[in-house]
């Protein structure tokens, strides 16, 4: 069942081959029985899951049943969901029941998907790796001693390990791309606004956007569209219609103009990963797609500008964690002051308090300027080179990571190292824009991503782009071998 | 050396919006606390924050009401600070583009002429909770109901230059939210707040002296204090020789003195950054004039108004505009009793007094419009002379009803009968021989104690005016 898609799960369902609970409990036992060795899960939901496999049941037989229900899938521990521990990662959170649900979770709950679980992920999703997580790292099934990138890691490897259909996601700056690339799924992050951010706990609120990983472009249009739409408890989500993902899928890529950005074809992309990126550009010429090259010029401003906005932001968004109304509070304060210092001492990470620390720096009087006004404008520039692009272009095409999976350990001594795995990926936030990642081969036998970015709002060709290329190859039906055995076959990880 | 004084102040005009600025909670004061709290006001992890289009309305009604442009495009930024009553850790306001800049408005001075008083800017922002030090041993109770009311901070030029001018626009500031139903004005609930920027420097001197900041000046009167006080603090520092230190200092009304607060060292980096939640404000001419058609009747169009209509002096009719609730009461006593003038001097004089002595708001009089307005009327018809009034008024004030019913029970209709009025004056003539000579002999003063003599024995009753007229024709024989 593992490795069927959700339509197939869906026509199972509605045929009585198995119901929902059967399904729900199938993907929770492959989850319990690969927690140990990958991590994945921060929460597992049996009992709720199960309760909703129920509900979704009984819609099934009513005949009320949507596309989506009755299949289950995990959420990030960012997205709130009401009466269930969300943690985003940190010690801050280990005790807070989110007395609400997320928008996301709300509609997905009205599509009738059980939620399996709460999946594993950088604390405050700061992070590339899933290194920082106060609930331990999680593995990349494709190799247990590296990383499945971050800061969505848990839900990637979740959906790579075949542990969840489908799983949530968000993107500050890569994190649902990178780790689609580094675990071998598909990911997607649509345009800013396009998700609502109401009860996604925030990280940076101008670049956060929520997302998909799938196992295929047919299974993120399905999700992404339900998750999508304008959100009147978001100021910043659009209005724009949102449109059927699913219906343009097979449209014909003839006469498609990719563009390929010069700087991301520099040094510093491994040799391995460029080759498999060009070999899938030259699947789409056969396509009938024109390649054409282009320029993002201030490419290489965008780490830093990003390492501003996203610090400076945070240093703000994280202030409510006070420990005075709910989350980690320390032991005996003295004075309101020590309960400050403390409570957030000791609950934060090192790397949660580098980004406070970095960004209370950049919007202190005096630096403010230099900074993040600095910062907002590079931030201009870079759309603009995309404005520029996509006046010759339908998509941008490029690698979604330097490398492969790193191994456990080997970055996080250097924040800037691993700051640098998001090269590729932090534009696209930065801008606004729509960016995908979709299993494009391997590199010494680990998955490599091709990064696909759309102008705004083009959601729908994107998942058409990459539908097409998922038509003509199997990177994205490959999975980790060692994930294939089913429940039955317990303990070998 | 003579000094010279320089005020500006800071104004929080609650906004009368039924829910807060950014969430759906209730605004209403006086519940029990944290039940008007919601996950946006707790800053729960993941909310957002949605503005309430009801501020940006008043806001910009404001912004008509004191001759300033309304911003196309104002931008929210938060104020970084941490404290237990602000829960999201950053109180949400506005910086560099605020929703209203550049007014004015003009104040009278006590020598009849008016100053105009700019005011800089007023922006939008969400107010606090309230942290509550009593009644919880060792620890600190937190109310969160008031986090995220809407503010107006309306921030002034410093353009005063003295205590009395401070209070004068202050009032100005009042008379005018409520005027355009966007604060209630309410001190006591802390509707209506104010902290004032005191300096001074020697007269003729171009550069602004070190200012301080003055906290907790809560009401008309305190806010004279406070400033007086301060005023005179600094000035004592500067002739023995010292120096100002630019501070923020707290009011205490019950020792009369201001004392230190924080130094500008102490002051906090408030890292203001544009608030990434929400979007910039953008209003449109439309939304503007669709505004402007439902404003009402501004103090100063009122005021105008009065002075052609009922033909008031400028003063009279600056006073009669003060409130909007004293012009609205003025208004019906001057059409009802047809004596505009006469109305403004009743209102002045004894009901102001009366008010101010039991500490009552014009709307809480136990003296109708409509029940000064039928006294007036009492006295212009001479049913009862204005002397006589006064004891009306105080019975009608003591809930003895209204005027005509006291004038009946009390038996204070005035005598108009000249018979009677002729009678007694014979009587008095006849009593006080001496006077009547010196009146006669030219000494025109003493008509006056004739008339006082007949007044009195007519226990008030009588028509002064009738007796005047009458003495005089008696005496000529």
């Amino acid at each position: 069942m593992h490795n069927k898609s959700l339509s197939e799960l869906a026509s199972d369902l509605k045929s009585s081959a198995y119901s929902s609970v059967e399904l729900t409990q199938y993907f929770l036992d492959r989850i319990h029985q690969h927690q140990p060795s990958l991590n994945a899960f921060i929460t597992i939901m049996d009992e709720q899951a199960l309760a909703m496999a129920k509900v979704a049941d009984e819609q099934i037989a009513t005949g009320s049943a949507g596309a989506l229900t009755g299949i289950p899938m995990a959420h990030k521990d960012i997205f709130c969901t009401d009466g269930v521990r969300t943690s985003a990662g940190s010690k801050m959170l280990d005790n807070f029941i989110a007395p609400y649900n997320a928008t996301v979770v709300e509609k997905l709950n009205a599509a009738g998907m059980p939620i399996l679980g709460k999946t594993n992920m950088d604390e405050f999703a700061m992070g590339s790796s899933n290194e920082n997580s106060f609930y331990g790292r999680v593995k990349n099934p494709w190799d247990l001693e590296r990383v499945p990138g971050g800061s969505s890691g848990g839900s990637a490897t979740a959906v790579a390990a075949r542990l969840a259909p489908v799983a949530t996601g968000t993107d500050t700056g890569g994190s649902i791309r990178q780790p689609a690339s580094l675990t071998g799924i598909t990911g997607i992050k649509p345009t800013y606004g396009r998700v609502s951010r109401f009860g996604m706990i925030a990280y940076a609120s101008s670049l956060d956007q929520g997302g998909v990983f799938g196992t295929s472009a047919t299974d993120c249009a399905l999700v992404l569209e339900a998750m999508s739409g304008f959100d009147e408890k978001d100021s910043t989500s659009s209005e724009q219609a949102v449109g059927d993902f699913s219906a343009t899928l097979n449209n014909s890529l003839q006469g498609l103009k990719i563009g390929l950005p010069k700087e991301y074809f520099k040094e510093g992309l491994d040799s391995g990963v460029a080759k498999v990126i060009d070999e899938a550009i030259a699947e789409y010429k056969k396509m009938g797609a024109e390649i054409i090259e282009i320029s993002l010029p201030n490419s290489h401003l965008a780490i830093p500008a990003y390492y501003v906005i996203a610090p400076a932001e945070c240093s703000s968004n994280l202030s409510r964690l006070d420990g005075v109304r709910y989350g980690y509070r320390c032991e005996n304060p003295e004075n309101l002051q020590d309960h400050y210092m403390r409570s957030r001492g000791e609950a934060f990470g090192n790397e949660v308090k580098r980004r406070i620390m970095v960004g209370t720096y950049a919007l202190s009087a005096g630096y403010y300027d230099a900074y993040y006004l600095k910062a907002q404008k590079i931030r201009r520039l870079i759309s603009e080179d995309f404005k520029q692009a996509f006046e010759k272009v339908d998509v941008i095409m490029g690698p979604v990571a330097p490398n492969t999976a790193f191994k456990i350990g080997e970055k996080s001594d250097d924040p800037i190292s691993m700051y640098l795995s998001d090269i590729y990926t932090i534009a696209v936030n930065l801008a606004g824009l729509p960016g995908m990642s979709i299993p494009a081969g391997q590199a010494d036998n680990l998955p490599v991503g091709l990064q696909l970015i759309g102008n705004y709002f083009d959601e729908a060709k994107m998942l058409n782009i990459a539908h097409q290329y998922q038509q003509v190859t199997n990177h994205h039906q490959q999975m980790p071998t060692a994930f294939e055995s089913t429940a039955s076959n317990k303990g070998e990880a | 050396m003579e000094w010279e004084t320089v005020i500006g102040l800071e104004i929080h005009a609650q906004l009368m919006t039924k829910s807060k600025i950014f969430s759906g909670s209730s605004t209403a004061y006086g519940a029990e606390p944290n039940t008007q709290a919601n996950i946006v006001d707790l800053a729960m992890p993941g909310v957002l924050p949605v503005l309430n289009i009801e501020a940006v309305r008043m806001a910009a009604k404001f912004g008509l009401g004191i001759n300033a442009p309304v911003s196309q495009r104002s931008v929210f930024a938060r104020k970084n600070y941490f404290y237990p009553d602000l829960p999201q850790g950053y109180q949400i306001s506005q910086f560099d583009l605020p929703i209203v800049e550049m007014g004015y408005i003009d104040i009278p001075l006590e020598d009849g002429s008016h100053k105009r008083i700019g005011i800089t800017r007023a922006h939008l922002e969400q107010d606090a909770g309230k942290s509550l030090h009593e009644d919880f041993a060792g620890m600190t109770g937190i109310d969160l109901n008031r986090a995220g009311t809407p503010l107006l901070e309306i921030v002034s030029e410093p353009d005063m230059s003295s205590a009395k001018e401070a209070v004068a626009y202050m009032k100005k500031i009042h008379a005018l939210v409520q005027y355009l139903e966007i604060c209630d004005g309410n001190m006591q609930e802390g509707s209506f707040r104010c902290d004032a920027n005191v300096s001074i420097r020697p007269k003729g001197q171009k550069e602004l002296g070190t200012r301080t900041e003055l906290k907790n000046i809560n009401s008309f009167r305190f806010v004279e204090r406070a400033i007086n006080i301060e005023i005179a603090r600094q000035i004592d520092i500067i002739e023995d020789g010292g120096t100002v230190v630019q501070e923020t200092r707290l009011f205490d009304p019950n020792k009369d003195e201001t004392r230190s607060m924080r130094s500008k060292e102490e002051a906090n980096d408030y890292r203001y950054f544009p608030d990434p939640d929400l979007l910039p404000v953008r209003i449109s001419d439309d939304f503007i004039e669709a505004i402007r058609d439902t404003l009402p009747e501004l103090p100063e169009a009122k005021k105008q108004r009065f002075m052609d209509e009922f033909a008031l002096s400028d003063y009279d009719a600056e006073s009669m505009t003060a409130t909007r609730a004293l012009s609205d009461y003025y208004e019906i006593v001057a059409k009802k009793s047809g004596e505009a003038k006469l109305a403004a001097n009743w209102i002045m004089g004894n009901l102001s007094a009366a008010l101010n002595k039991e500490d009552k708001d014009i709307i809480d009089s136990p003296i109708s419009a409509d029940m000064l307005a039928g006294m007036i009327k009492r006295i212009s018809d001479n049913t009862i002379s204005g002397k006589i009034a006064k004891d009306v008024f105080e019975a009608m004030w003591n809930g003895e009803g209204n005027a005509d019913t006291v004038i009946e029970n009390k038996g204070l209709k005035q005598i108009t009968d000249s018979g009677a009025i002729e009678t007694m004056i014979d009587d008095i003539i006849a009593n006080n021989q001496a006077q009547v000579e010196e009146f006669q002999a030219g000494k025109e003063k003493v008509l006056g104690f004739l008339v006082g003599q007949v007044m009195k024995a007519s226990k008030g009753k009588a028509n002064p005016a009738q007796v005047n007229q009458l003495l005089r024709a008696k005496l000529k024989d």
